[in-house]
Formats: C-alpha cells, structure tokens, sequence
C-alpha cells in the first residue's frame, strides 16, 4: 500500500514538473503581466499544443483554437489547414495526453480544484456540450456570421472562453484604464462564464476540460487512435474498480481505453494491483 | 489488426503535415501572427 502511495507521488510529482515546463514555457514573458503590453515576436507565428489565450501579456505562442477562427475569419481562407494540421498531428501522436502534460489551463485547473471544498463528479451528458460548443462556436458560427465586408467573428473567443477572460482580459483591463471604460454587456456574460468555469474547477477536478473544452474535444476523438494510449489486459483484470475510483476524468480505463475523456495522466496505471493497465506509445511502460 | 492501425495512424499523420505546409503556403501564418501580437478585444471581452 505504502509503495503504492509513493509511486503515485511520484507520478504526480514527475507529471506536475512536465506541465509547470510547458506553463512556462508557452508563458515566458511574464514580466508582461505587470505592464499590460503584449509579446510581439516571432513564436506567435506558432501555437501552443493547449488552450492559453494569446492576449495574455505572459503568452509566447498562440491559442490553436484562437488562431483557428482568426483563419476562418479571413475571407480568402475559409477552414484553417495550418491550425488543423497542427492539431491532427499532435492529437494523433498524443491523444489528450496533451491535456493532461502540456495544457496551461489545465494546470490551473488542476490547482484549483486543490481549494478544499465539496467534491462532485459531473453526469456524462454534460461531457457532451464541449462538441456542440467545437461545431457550433468553432466552425460554423465564424465562418458564417460575417460582416459587410465579408470578415468574421471569433465566437468561441467572444463568447465563451473563460481562459481568454482570465489569462488575456484580466491583466489587460487591469493594465489599460481607457479599455476598462468600454466594458459592457459581452464582458458581463464571459465574466459570469468565467466565474462559473472557477466554482466548476473547484468542485469538479477539470471542469472547462470535461464540458466545455473545445480543443480538448478535438483531442478526445483522436485519443481512439493515437501512438499515445492506454493499454489493459482485461483477461487478468479482477474488477476492483481502483482505475475508475481514482480516475480524474471519471473514465472506466478497463472498459474504455480509448475513452474521449481520458487525459493519459497514468494514475490507473500506477494503483491496479494486478499491473494490467500500461500508458504509452508502444504497451511496455512501467506502471510505476 | 494492430497493424492497419499504425498504418491509418501514420497516414493520418502524413495528412496532418500536409495540411500544416498546405496552409504555410497559402499564407495562413499573416492573420495568425496579426491576431496573436495585438490585443484580441473579442478574447478579453470588449467583443
């Protein structure tokens, strides 16, 4: 039991380094913060594998599904192939191991639900919502609703994205005293969105990665076929059930695998008594 | 089984590439970076 116990420390511990690395390094320009500019330079021309918003004054690299919409927007391009591209081929490598290694947003979800408070697990139907929100406020709503001049809205970024609110809006309008006097009736619905997506992190571990993600929804369907997955020999699994108590995505790895949910985070790995459960690219890494 | 597999998982890997040089070509880059190095007033919520 003990040793068991140490091994999840010690996963945690390895895996926490792995995503303060990638927080820092698609947030590299943290003295930033203080001023309110934005980073100008030339890594902009790249995205970050997770969702980080690109008006943060800290951001190094650009938000995937933010740039995705600044595409589609464009009216000579139409559907990113720069942007989906990127994604595919980190997806099918990485499946939502992304989410679970490399996501700065997911770190700050995962620290907030640290904030001692009552813990619930979401019903499945809402792990649903982050799709229709990748249909609906991805790809159509930005390629359809333009102006008279044909340019089109980022609706995901307008609208919903708490990350943007928190990580590009907050330092903004803290540093920028003549956009805070235009704030108004959009601001008023991303900061309850935002406000929201908080109270869900704490309570429910990656609240914004289960429903509302839209990245992470990319990811999940890629998680059915990337070189990155989850491995069980259900033949010697005796159904304790400790993969699925443990679980931070409330997915059953013994049953679903190749769930759309699963983050690759190893803990099911690390407590099967039986050893049964492997996470990596070719079946053989340690459980430990 | 496994085999085909890693076949469409290497073939959707080569779609992907294509699909990024495809889009560098076509100068999908210039609207990423204008977006990315000034401030998106739609992300931060002045629409």
């Amino acid at each position: 039991m003990k040793i068991k116990e140490d091994n999840l420390f010690r996963k945690n511990i390895r895996r926490k380094i792995i995503q303060l690395a990638a927080f820092g390094f698609t947030n590299s320009h943290v003295g930033n913060i203080a001023t309110g500019r934005i980073y100008k330079g030339d890594w902009k021309n790249f995205c970050s594998p997770g969702i980080n918003c690109y008006s943060c004054p800290a951001a190094g690299l650009s938000c995937p599904i933010g740039a995705m919409q600044a595409v589609e927007n464009t009216p000579r391009f139409g559907i990113s192939f720069y942007v989906l591209g990127f994604i595919l081929a980190l997806g099918v490598i990485f499946g939502r191991a992304i989410c679970g290694y490399a996501c700065p947003f997911g770190l700050i979800q995962e620290l907030l639900h640290k904030i001692p408070s009552p813990k619930k697990h979401l019903p499945k139907p809402f792990t649903y919502i982050k799709f229709l929100l990748l249909i609906v406020f991805v790809f159509l709503l930005p390629a359809l609703l333009n102006d008279s001049y044909g340019i089109g809205s980022p609706t995901f970024c307008k609208y919903i994205c708490p990350a943007g609110t928190l990580e590009g809006g907050l330092p903004i309008l803290l540093t920028h005293p003549e956009l805070r006097k235009k704030l108004g009736g959009i601001f008023s619905i991303k900061a309850a969105i935002l406000l929201i997506t908080l109270t869900g992190c704490i309570i429910c571990c990656r609240f914004f990665c289960k429903v509302m993600c839209p990245l992470g929804a990319i990811y999940g369907l890629l998680n059915k076929i990337s070189f990155y997955r989850v491995h069980v020999e259900k033949e010697k699994c005796v159904s304790c059930g400790a993969c699925h108590d443990i679980c931070p995505m409330d997915v059953n790895p013994v049953r679903q695998p190749e769930s759309a949910e699963c983050i690759r985070c190893g803990k099911c790995a690390v407590v099967c008594p039986k050893h049964v459960i492997c996470v990596g690219f070719t079946g053989n890494s340690s459980p430990s | 089984m496994n085999k085909n597999k890693n076949y469409f998982r290497i073939v959707i890997l080569a779609i992907a590439i294509c699909l990024m040089i495809a889009g560098i070509s076509r100068g999908e880059i210039m609207p990423v970076l204008m977006k990315a190095i000034n401030i998106c007033l739609e992300c931060i919520g002045l629409g």
